[in-house]
């Protein structure tokens, strides 16, 4: 076994044209993920974490620097992205939704691949919902649906986006727990994006916090917990909370940065820094 | 639907949208009915009618009394000649749409989804695109004679544009993270096609159809007029050539019969083929 990182990112830049201006989005990125790692990623809005993501899930390219990311075993997919926006193809049932990715990669092994997508299907309580279409269901059901048809590939590289920030607690926590034992189970890497900084140490072994735009890998800090992790009892740990607080900080001193930069830019010449994820 | 339905079964089930299939029986029925609605205003305009038809507030010599029309349709329906002429027209018709939305609908998928072809063809369509059809139908004539095919062609060029424009709009209308889905997996070209570009395109594609058939008959009656001799407008224009206006009711009537069975047709397919595209997810 090789100890090379699963992805390495190095001064990757990205910019945008926007209305015929470069808008750099992101500037001098540099990060490696190990393999079977729980990277997870913060910072404030608009400073580029989308833009990251997409570029690891193969939907982007940097401007400039260096992207590599290994792919080990032919038996499985590369990477499954699950989208902040709602992803799931409004044509398909929720049946046929699930197992699209796992027929698309060409992973598909009959009667075994069924099984575990209706294992997903259950445990994200989808199963009785298997012939509806996505029109038929609540904005919560499509966001776990989606989960569901990008776990059910067993990725190497498993891509979240804030995947979680439109459920109510108790599901949250319900995915949160399915998502790390998946990830424990088939030793996936996984990348998740999320603003809530609990959940970052909850679920990570590193936690990267990003600059507001143009956004760089401000620092990382590794979360020191033993797994199984229990939200209710790591909120009792003084340990956690200086962790929490800490990252807080950080995060806020980019937040300031990042509104005193939309300032200027409404005072100044006009919407040059046109951030807050426009797409 | 409520968010609380999922963990607690029992009110899953009562307060379930219904999936597809376990209401289809029910649904059906209202799909097959609910199209009818339409014959409401009609029936009223022709029960106006026969009423000033009667007191002769109208001239009969034009507007002769809708009973009257339907007499002369029952005895046409017993004429070989009537037959003759409907098979006709619906054969161009249908050829024609054929020739006309297949190709109309391939090189609308391929604008929409490779930029060199819609950067090689916008252009030309668009400027051909406005101009009247019918304008060209005496070159049409003139280079397919009084054929059949001359027939078949200037229906397939009308519906060859619309087909085109309304696929292209139906996949540039595509939400790009659909596409985002399938690459991120790794999805070949094809599987894109069959998989994202065709299904989410499929309302452009259905308004087109819609559209089509209509302006299928207006070219088809168009050109009957002039370069045919059998055929539901070549009847209407002999009608008209001979002062006997009964028939030329009656083919009137047949192409409005014929308009609005496509049209409810394709609706009904739609709903029972598609029945994601009368709810879609905004
Ligand atoms: N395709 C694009 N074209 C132009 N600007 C973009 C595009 N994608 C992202 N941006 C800009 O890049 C910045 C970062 O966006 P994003 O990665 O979505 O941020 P985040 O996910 O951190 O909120 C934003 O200012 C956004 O407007
Ligand atoms: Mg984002």
């Amino acid at each position: 076994m090789t100890t090379e990182p699963k992805v390495i990112v190095r001064d990757v830049e990205r910019t945008f044209d926007v209305r015929r201006r470069a808008f750099r989005a992101l500037e001098g990125v540099t990060l490696d993920v190990q393999r079977n790692e729980f990277l997870c990623i913060v910072g404030p809005s608009g400073c580029g974490k989308s833009t990251l993501l997409r570029m690891l899930g193969n939907l982007e390219k940097p401007s400039s620097g260096l992207l590599q990311i290994h792919h080990e075993s032919a038996q499985r997919p590369l990477s499954a992205m699950i989208f902040q926006e709602e992803s799931v193809f409004p044509w398909m049932t929720v049946a046929q939704n699930a197992a699209y990715g796992v027929k698309i990669t060409g992973t598909w092994r009959g009667p075994e691949s069924q099984r575990r997508v209706d294992e997903l299907l259950e445990k994200a309580g989808l199963s009785r919902f298997r012939d509806f279409y996505p029109h038929q269901l609540s904005g919560g059901m499509k966001q776990r649906l989606s989960l569901v048809r990008a776990w059910a590939t067993s990725p190497e590289l498993l891509l979240l986006d804030e995947p979680f920030a439109a459920l109510d607690e108790q599901n949250k926590a319900l995915l949160q727990q399915e998502l790390v034992k998946l990830w424990e189970e088939y030793r996936s890497t996984v990348v998740f994006i999320t603003h809530s900084l609990e959940e970052a140490v909850l679920l990570g072994d590193r936690v990267a916090v990003m600059t507001s735009a143009p956004g760089r890998i401000k620092e990382v800090v590794s979360v020191p917990f033993e797994r199984p992790r229990a939200l209710a009892s790591l909120r009792r740990s003084g340990e956690f909370n200086q962790l929490v607080t800490g990252l807080w900080e950080s995060l806020r001193e980019e937040v300031e940065r990042a509104r005193a930069a939309e300032l200027r830019a409404l005072a100044g010449r006009v919407p040059e820094t046109a951030s807050g994820g426009a797409r | 639907m409520k968010e609380t339905a999922v963990r607690n079964p029992s009110v899953a089930v009562d307060l379930a949208a219904r999936p597809a299939s376990e209401a289809r029986s029910k649904a059906t029925l209202r799909q097959l009915l609910g199209p009818l609605q339409v014959l409401i205003s009609p029936l009223v305009l022709l029960l106006v009618w026969e009423g000033a038809a009667r007191a002769g507030w109208i001239e009969t010599k034009f507007f002769p009394a809708p009973s009257t029309i339907l007499a002369q349709f029952w005895t046409m329906l017993f004429t070989h000649g009537f037959w003759v002429d409907l098979g006709l027209s619906l054969q161009r018709l249908l050829i024609g749409l054929l020739m006309g939305a297949v190709p109309g609908l391939l090189l609308g998928l391929a604008m929409g989804l490779f930029r060199p072809i819609r950067i090689a063809f916008q252009p030309l369509i668009a400027a051909l695109y406005p101009l009247p059809k019918i304008a060209i139908l005496p070159l049409i004539l003139l280079i397919f004679g009084l054929g059949e095919m001359s027939k078949y062609v200037i229906v397939a060029i009308g519906v060859f544009f619309l087909m085109t424009l309304n696929t292209f709009a139906g996949v540039m209308s595509i939400r790009p993270i659909y596409f985002d889905v399938a690459k991120n997996l790794g999805a070949s070209r094809w599987q894109t096609y069959f998989t994202v570009a065709l299904p989410g395109a499929l309302p452009g594609i259905l308004t087109g159809l819609r559209i089509c058939t209509g302006l299928g008959l207006l070219l088809l009656v168009a050109a009957e007029f002039v370069g045919a001799d059998a055929g539901i407008g070549y009847r209407i224009w002999w009608s008209w050539s001979v002062f006997w206006v009964e028939p030329m009711y009656v083919g009137l009537a047949v192409i409005a019969i014929l308009g609005f069975a496509f049209a409810y047709l394709i609706d009904f397919a739609e709903r029972l083929l598609f029945p994601w595209l009368r709810n879609p997810s905004r």
